[in-house]
């Protein structure tokens, strides 16, 4: 596997830390007067998704990970694995819960997510930005309430939870932000 | 592809900047120091096995074969040999160049005010220091903390006497555990200390001196006459950066041939490429440097502090990824 010197250390470069592939979130060359320069880098660990810091001496290597972004289509879960699929070649990919984590919440049919392979293997689960998802379940809301006061609890077809204005009701489809957890509007229609 | 033609600096920043260089010259013009220039481009260079010069050739008359010349990290050598000649107090707002150093308070060509006072000692020139400042950044009279009592402070530990297992455990504690593991270098684990342990609390509202570095990492300054564990070597850190560094200059040529020799020596274990030595450099103090002080203040650095600026590109013309 290649090596990576800290002066290739950039932001979204992928390595290995204590075993696990890490994406470099921010890298910063801190050095003395006089005497040895650092490199303070801001990473992620692309499998347990803990962010923390790390101090290399300027000229250390450090081993290359070999992991890469495909972008695939959801197909379905067997309740064990997820899997999906590239529509143009027809390859598939079937992620575990571990992989598929948090994203689960937001996996929609024929969504196209970003999975992330460490060495071929699926090691997580990006869905798309926003997604559009059935309220199943949620308080009839007082009717003419349009102002959105603090808004109410609502459950979705994934078992996500999201906080709605009060005058959405169940069966309604509505956009949500994925990043954040967000209601952002009832679906066009 | 559209080619990206314009300035890392905004104009508005760039007629503070030329308004900064004016204050800085109209500052030593009313002291009576003198205004040089020196080469950029010289026959020797640095030592310091933490610098990294960029190098090329001359080709021209006398010279078919090509003279290798290195663009110089400081114009310190250069500028000691004036003072050698009887020159008198002298400043020079220079292009210093270094290899291997980009990023947000770094580019590898950069503005250095440099500047020696002839009778000054350390105290009196960091006194200068603090008025230039106040007349260019409007900051307050720095504080000064020598770098033992820094270390004392902020980590309990006295830099002078701790031994490397001590320094190394300090360093596990304090998050560093990778690079303590392999480290058996006592500077950079102290290094490594101040940068990231002490820099951050010191200087963050008005400026700050640490002075006495350990002998170990003395460069060209002399050592203490009554400490000789210390050198009188000082540097200025304001808001998080350093700014300048400066010594009461070591006179002595046998004692400075043997700190070059030692560099190189270190260079060879490390692999990296050894140094031809500045022998007119060692020729001057030879002669006899008058006992001065001087310091190198990073002007790019000066202006971010005065204009507020995050980034090193934002205050000058072209950045390295624009030049």
């Amino acid at each position: 596997m290649a090596n990576y010197s800290t002066n290739e250390f950039k932001g979204g470069l992928k390595f290995m830390l204590d075993g696990e592939p890490c994406s470099i979130l921010e890298n910063e060359v801190v050095k003395p007067g006089k005497g040895q320069a650092f490199n303070r880098v801001k990473v992620r660990k692309l499998i347990s998704g803990k962010v923390l810091e790390k101090t290399f001496k300027s000229g250390e290597s450090v081993e290359a990970a070999d992991v890469m972004d495909i972008e695939l289509d959801y197909l379905y879960t067997d309740g064990e694995f997820w899997h999906f699929m590239n529509n143009e070649t027809f390859e598939q990919v079937a992620a575990d819960e571990k992989a598929v984590g948090e994203s689960v919440k937001w996996l929609v049919e024929n969504n196209t997510c970003t999975i992330t392979l460490w060495n071929g293997n699926p090691i997580s689960v990006t869905p798309p930005n926003f997604v559009e998802l059935e309220i199943t379940d949620t308080d009839p809301g007082l009717k003419g309430d349009t102002a959105g006061t603090g808004g109410k609890p609502a459950t979705l077809t994934t078992g996500a939870v999201v906080r709605v204005p009060l005058f959405v009701q169940i069966g309604e489809v509505v956009k949500v932000d994925t990043r954040s957890g967000e209601y952002v509007g009832r679906a066009q229609k | 592809m559209s080619i990206n033609w314009q300035p890392s600096a905004s104009i508005e920043n760039l007629k503070a900047r030329a308004s900064l260089l004016k204050t800085i010259r109209d500052f030593f013009y009313a002291r009576n120091v003198m205004e040089v220039e020196t080469p950029s481009l010289s026959q020797a260079s640095v030592t310091d096995i933490h610098l990294a010069s960029f190098s090329t050739q001359f080709v021209g008359p006398g010279f078919a074969k090509g003279l290798p010349l290195y663009l110089q990290t400081s114009p310190e050598f250069a500028m000691k040999r004036l003072l050698a000649a009887g020159s008198g107090a002298i400043f020079q707002l220079a292009k210093a160049f270094r290899n291997e150093e980009a990023g947000r308070h770094h580019n590898p060509e950069f503005t250095m005010l440099e500047w020696y006072r002839p009778g000054f000692n350390a105290a009196q020139l960091m006194d200068e220091i603090d008025d230039l400042m106040i007349a260019v950044v409007g900051s307050e009279k720095a504080e000064r903390i020598s770098y033992q009592q820094a270390f004392i402070t902020h980590l309990a530990c006295d830099p002078l006497t701790a031994s490397i297992e001590e320094l190394s455990q300090l360093a596990k504690q304090q998050g560093f555990e990778h690079i303590a593991e392999q480290e058996n270098d006592k500077d950079t684990l102290l290094q490594l200390l101040f940068c990231m342990c002490i820099e951050p609390k010191i200087g963050q509202k008005t400026p700050c001196f640490v002075y006495h570095f350990p002998a170990s990492q003395a460069a060209l300054a002399k050592l203490n006459s009554d400490d000789n564990r210390v050198a009188e070597r000082f540097e200025l850190y304001f808001k998080g950066m350093e700014l300048a560094n400066g010594f009461d200059e070591l006179t002595e040529a046998d004692e400075q041939r043997q700190r070059f020799i030692d560099d190189n020596n270190k260079r060879k274990v490390q692999g990296l490429a050894e140094v031809t030595v500045d022998e007119r450099f060692l020729a001057a103090l030879s002669h006899g440097l008058p006992q001065c002080s001087g310091v190198a203040l990073g002007v790019d650095r000066l202006l971010m502090l005065a204009l507020n600026a995050k980034r090193i590109s934002d205050v000058i013309a072209f950045d390295v990824e624009r030049a």
